[in-house]
């Protein structure tokens, strides 16, 4: 979770080039939208990169990531696209995660590599 | 119910898709677990795994490996009657790899019984991750909104559906979730999808 500068407008939410680096990690570069290794054109997706910055919404769709947004209240949410998970899954390597116990003491699945792993979910609800 | 497999390099892992450690207390409390109790407010194992309901039950091998993809499982025939499905089956499966190393599934029928997250179950995620967000800022009426959203997009996902009543307030063993759950049942969709052609005896 990070607080970003951004323009709010009629044409949406723009993230300055700066802000798109410092809160996503995504740099806008000649080639495209550039992340570690990987970049993504933007030529052809004319209100992506206007004077104002980076449009939040068309930068979304571009990745194909689901964005929740509360323009009013001014937060975003940026999840991981379907390929993404999908793709994970279909590796069969189980993915990991990182939760607390009612302790608040923090376990890891990986903690447990070596052993076989009943994962249940389960709610009160 | 878990005890007998305990010294043959097996381990549970229980995750409770719930909105504090102190909802899901009293369930742990009861199970008197010697294994990992965890605790997921974020609701982040339904978004890795793909998780739409509960409970759900998925198997990792040593090396990290789903063995057996996301699945209905009770471990008592406690509620049998309302939901139908006999908890014998996957115990029995569960015996027979923990002790016998029988492998469930080969690699590629894990992957035929795998269901892969869909872009509107993304969003209805993020959509989730919002109101829940807000409703913790102190604005559960902006949060309405957006877990009212998430319902829209991914209907069948009842950890949205369902998950979200506790967070709004809403008694989800209450007059909302038997309507809701008789909407879906009226409408010939099942509450729970169990693995189909698995080892199961």
């Amino acid at each position: 979770m990070c607080t970003v500068a951004a323009t709010i407008s009629d044409n949406g939410v723009h993230l300055s080039p700066a802000a798109l680096r410092e809160a996503l990690g995504w740099e806008l570069k000649p080639q495209g939208l550039c992340k570690d290794d990987r970049c993504v054109p933007v030529r052809g997706h004319a209100d992506l990169v206007t004077q104002t910055g980076v449009d939040l919404a068309g930068f979304a769709g571009l990745l194909s990531r689901p964005l929740a947004m509360d323009v009013e209240e001014r937060v975003a949410y940026l999840g991981a696209s379907a390929a993404e998970r999908a793709a994970q899954l279909a590796s069969l390597q189980a993915p990991d995660f990182t939760l607390p116990d009612l302790n608040g003491t923090l376990h890891s699945l990986s903690e447990y590599r070596g052993n076989k792993v009943l994962l249940v979910a389960y709610a009160s609800w | 119910m878990y005890a007998e497999l305990k010294d043959h390099g097996f381990t549970v892992v229980t995750v409770a898709l719930d909105k504090s450690a102190e909802d899901a207390r009293p369930f742990v409390e009861a199970a008197r677990p010697s294994h990992p109790s965890l605790i997921d407010t974020e609701h982040r194992l339904a978004d890795l795994y793909r998780i739409v309901n509960v409970p759900t039950v998925v198997w990792i091998d040593e090396q990290g490996r789903i063995v057996r993809p996301n699945d209905v499982a009770f471990g008592t025939d406690m509620f049998k009657d309302m939901h139908g499905i006999p908890s014998a089956p996957h115990l029995a499966a569960l015996r027979a790899w923990v002790k016998e190393g029988k492998t469930p599934l080969a690699a590629d029928e894990v992957r035929k019984f795998q269901v892969l997250p869909t872009a509107e179950e993304q969003l209805a995620r993020a959509e989730f991750a919002l109101g829940w967000y807000l409703h913790q800022a102190g604005k559960p009426a902006v949060g309405e909104r957006h877990f009212v959203r998430a319902g829209e997009l991914a209907p069948h996902d009842f950890t949205i559906r369902r998950g979200s009543m506790p967070i709004r307030g809403v008694d989800p063993m209450g007059p909302a979730f038997f309507e809701m759950y008789s909407e879906w049942a009226q409408a010939g969709k099942p509450y729970y999808q169990p693995l189909e052609g698995t080892a199961k005896s």
